[in-house]
Parts: structure tokens; C-alpha cells; sequence
């Protein structure tokens, strides 16, 4: 019996020496960047990444976040490079010196979605018009209230005519998560939310093409959801593969990516415009 | 409610079609947590025994500490150890952050105090006179060391597999340290609370399973070591 306990303290150790053996997959060349929620819960990047590496021999690492982390983690030269959607966050950070070489990559717009039987009654208003009469009749709403580019638009929009932003109402819910987490959140509580289209297609797409929430309010000019690509500054942070980060940058702004970044659809349909110049 | 049918289906499915995005996240889990029960062990166990067998003023405070470090939030542990490894942290330069020996660390801050109290208070409930048999036989020291913790080798175990399964469960640490990155720090918890974000429960609840086949594997020859001293 004795020697069974040594045949398993002697598996187990060889176990582990097996384990610290095994590959870890890291390339030669890896780029690190942070990024919203939603070029990655859409699927956008698992599509663009395989053919950045197959164009550049780089691989791509990405974390994410909202776009306040993401900014976060550049300012603390924590990653290379950055693909985000707040605009003027963006322009203030490269003001800052934070960011370097902004470029625009691609836009899709906000929506308003919420139940279809639209109890607040702001189908075909204006957005701003829409979130009065939502504050008006108490009826919930679900926010990010996570800082990222995202909520910062629908504070904007809450602002816009001079608007009181909610805070503390009980109908005005802040999830403090990502975009699909909170629009879930959303169909629970048959409240409404903002959303950017391509999370809400593949929404959409993961409930058969049938989702609990729909699209209410959408088509303003104001609503408009510009992605951007910025390299981390490098005379800040030493430490930063700016190389690899512009090549990330000239990459996606191509007119190869940029094809493929209109040719990424769901359900048929277009998440994002390329619109690099 | 189908989900969870459907979950369990999945579980079967991700692990015996060999799934190679369920299995990255497998290696992670089981590397990132193997590396810090490695370290929380060999510094656990002495410390253990001294604060449980030796009398030294103070002792009762340095136990106060420990204990109150059990209670440790695992998101907390992951802001301080990003504090550290962050390039602009005082260990910047160590390239941890986004990396599983980072999520290691973190995760042998969380298991270390688990391991210390539990192997002290096994420690301190041996039979009083064995220690005074040994020592009357004259035993030195180093025997007296080795024939405690092998008289409390259950207790031991039991503190070990208590803090395996805290540290191979938690989220926070793996989340704000490992960034939940595909094919590198995505550990199975952190993938569950991503399946979840995106409202896919059904892979979550497979997940959650792979997660237990793991445990249920790894407590399995600890009952086989603790069955043989019963019969």
C-alpha cells in the first residue's frame, strides 16, 4: 500500500513537469493593443487578426475593455496601440500627449433599442426627443456606466439641449459592463438602451434573427459612432513596439483591410463602414 | 431555462472533440494555478508550522493578520498586483502584466494565507504529547519538523486542495491582471464571465463544468492518499 502513495506523488510531480513543457504559443513578433468591447464581441477581430498576421508576420494581442481602460492602459504604456471610439476623449489624449497619430478606421451609429411594444411611445422621435420623454415616463433605462465610448455618447446625448443627465433615478440602471452584458440586462428589465449597430446585430444574430429588443430610435446625424486607431507615444514610454504599432495603424487603413472590414457582415448585413483616409 | 440542458451537452462536446479554444483555456487555468500552489506551498507550509508550533511574542497579532488576509477580494489583489507589474509600476520592467506567471502571482497572494492559517491550526491541534515523546527521545529539531508536519500531512492536504480550488476559481485576478486575452490569458473563469457578458450562458454553463471534470481530477488521488491511511 505504501507504494501506491509514492506511484501518485510521483504522477503528480511528472504532471507538472508535463505542464511547464507545454507550448505557449507566443510568436516572435506580438503587438498588444486595447480595444472596446465592441470590435470584439462582434467577432470583428477574431476575423481581421489571422489576416494581419498572415500580411505581416506580427500577432495581435488585444484585451477588451471599455475605452476608458483602454485609454488607461495606454497611458500607462501598458499596450501598443489602441482602437477605440470616444472622439474627443481621443483628441484630449493626444492634446495630452498620451496618443500619438490618430487616424480614423470606421464608423457604424448608435441605436436606441428597447421592447417592441415601445412602452414609453418613442418610436420615430428625435434622440434627444426620445430620452425626455423616456425621463419623462420613468420607463427604464439601462446605461453602461463603465466611462467607456459608449456611455460617454449617451451622457453627451442626456446633456444635449440641456438636458439633465440622470443619476441616481431608479428607472436609469448603470451596469458598469460591457455592451452585450448590458443590453441583456436591458431585455430582463424590458427597458430600453443605447447600443452601437454592430453590437446589436450580432444581438440579433445570436437570437436567430428574432431578439427580444429592437430598434426604436436611429438615423440622427448625432448618432454617429466614429473607431480610431492611435499609436501609444513612444517618447513617453520607452518601452512601447511603436514599429509594430504603425504597422498595426497602416494595416488597418489599407485598402485591403478596409475591404475586409466592409465585407464583414452577420445576418447579411454590414457592422461597420471603413471610412480610413 | 434550455440552457442549462443544452450547457451540459456542450461540456461533453467542448472537452471530447478536444474544442481548441476550450482547451487554451484549460492549459491556462491549470498552468497559472499549478505555478502558484507550487509557490504558495513551499513558503506556506513553514510559515504555517512556525506560527503554529512556535511560542514568540506577538504571535497571536501575526495570526490576527493572517486570518484577516483571508478575507482578501481577489479584485482588490488584481488592482495591487497590476499597480506592481504595470510598465509604469515600480516592476514595470519584469514584462508580468497580460502574462499567466503574472495571474500566478496574484494567485499565490490569494492562496499563501489559505495555506498559512490552515496548516498552522492543523499544526496546533496535534496531540500535545507527541512533541514532548519526540523531544524526550531526542529528536533534533529538523526531525521534530518533519515528523510534525508528516503527523499533519491530512491537515496539510486539506489546506492545499482549499486553496486550489479558491485560487483555480477566482475571476478577479485573471480578469485585471491576464486581460482576459484569446490563446494566451484566457483562463476558463474569465471565459465564462465573457460567454456570459455576451449572453451565451449555454458555453458559460459547459465551461463551469469543464471547470469541475478539473477539480474533480485533481482531488481524486488527494481521497486515494487519504482512503490508504484508512485501511
Amino acid at each position: 500500500m505504501k507504494n501506491s502513495g509514492r506511484w501518485i506523488v510521483a504522477g503528480t510531480l511528472l504532471c507538472l513537469v508535463l505542464l511547464m513543457a507545454l507550448p505557449c504559443g507566443a510568436a516572435d513578433r506580438t503587438l498588444m493593443m486595447a480595444t472596446t468591447t465592441s470590435t470584439d464581441n462582434t467577432g470583428l477581430l477574431d476575423y481581421l487578426s489571422p489576416e494581419f498576421t498572415k500580411a505581416t508576420g506580427i500577432e495581435l494581442k488585444w484585451t477588451a475593455v471599455g475605452t476608458g481602460k483602454a485609454l488607461k492602459l495606454g497611458e500607462n504604456c501598458d499596450v501598443d496601440v489602441l482602437m477605440v471610439h470616444a472622439p474627443a476623449a481621443e483628441q484630449k489624449y493626444v492634446a495630452a500627449g498620451f496618443g500619438i497619430a490618430r487616424r480614423e478606421v470606421m464608423f457604424n451609429d448608435f441605436v436606441i433599442i428597447g421592447p417592441p411594444a415601445d412602452p414609453a411611445g418613442i418610436k420615430g422621435q428625435s434622440v434627444t426627443g426620445a430620452l425626455k420623454t423616456i425621463a419623462a415616463k420613468s420607463a427604464v433605462f439601462v446605461s453602461r456606466g463603465d466611462n467607456s465610448g459608449t456611455h460617454k455618447k449617451e451622457l453627451s446625448l442626456w446633456a444635449a439641449n440641456g438636458g439633465a443627465v440622470p443619476e441616481k433615478q431608479s428607472w436609469y440602471v448603470q451596469t458598469g459592463q460591457g455592451m452585450l452584458a448590458s443590453i441583456n440586462i436591458a431585455a430582463q428589465k424590458n427597458g430600453y438602451t443605447m447600443t452601437d449597430r454592430g453590437t446589436f446585430i450580432k444581438y440579433a444574430h445570436t437570437h436567430g434573427g428574432n431578439p427580444p429588443l429592437v430598434v426604436v430610435v436611429e438615423g440622427d446625424d448625432i448618432l454617429k459612432n466614429q473607431y480610431s486607431v492611435m499609436q501609444v507615444n513612444p517618447a513617453r514610454c520607452a518601452k512601447v513596439q511603436n514599429d509594430l504599432a504603425k504597422q498595426f495603424s497602416d494595416w488597418i487603413c489599407s485598402p485591403q483591410a478596409q475591404k475586409l472590414i466592409a465585407d464583414f457582415r452577420l445576418m447579411g448585413k454590414q457592422l461597420f463602414t471603413p471610412n480610413a483616409k | 431555462m434550455e440552457y442549462i440542458l443544452q450547457g451540459v451537452f456542450q461540456a461533453f462536446r467542448l472537452l471530447f472533440s478536444g474544442d481548441p479554444e476550450t482547451f487554451s483555456a484549460v492549459a491556462a487555468t491549470v498552468k497559472a494555478s499549478s505555478f502558484s500552489m507550487a509557490v504558495s506551498l513551499v513558503l506556506g507550509v513553514p510559515l504555517g508550522f512556525v506560527l503554529g508550533h512556535l511560542r514568540f511574542p506577538g504571535r497571536r497579532q501575526v495570526r490576527l493578520v493572517v486570518d484577516t488576509m483571508l478575507a482578501l477580494p481577489t479584485v482588490f489583489i488584481g488592482l495591487l498586483v497590476y499597480a506592481f507589474i504595470s510598465r509604469q509600476g515600480p516592476l514595470g520592467g519584469m514584462g508580468l502584466l497580460f502574462s499567466l506567471p503574472g495571474i500566478a502571482v496574484g494567485q499565490a497572494i490569494l492562496a499563501l494565507p489559505i495555506v498559512v492559517a490552515l496548516s498552522a491550526t492543523a499544526i496546533e491541534g496535534m496531540d500535545a504529547g507527541l512533541r514532548t515523546t519526540l523531544i524526550s527521545l531526542g529528536a533534533s529539531r529538523r526531525r521534530l519538523l518533519v515528523t510534525s508536519l508528516w503527523e499533519v500531512r491530512h491537515g496539510i492536504l486539506a489546506a492545499a486542495l482549499t486553496a486550489y480550488g479558491r485560487v483555480m476559481t477566482e475571476v478577479g485576478i485573471s480578469m485585471m491582471v491576464g486581460g482576459n486575452i484569446k490563446w494566451h490569458t484566457r483562463t476558463i473563469t474569465t471565459a465564462i464571465a465573457l460567454e456570459t457578458g455576451k449572453g451565451m450562458f449555454a458555453t458559460g454553463i459547459a465551461l463551469g463544468l469543464v471547470l469541475l471534470f478539473i477539480a474533480f481530477a485533481v482531488t481524486l488521488p488527494a481521497s486515494l492518499l487519504r482512503r490508504r491511511r484508512q485501511s
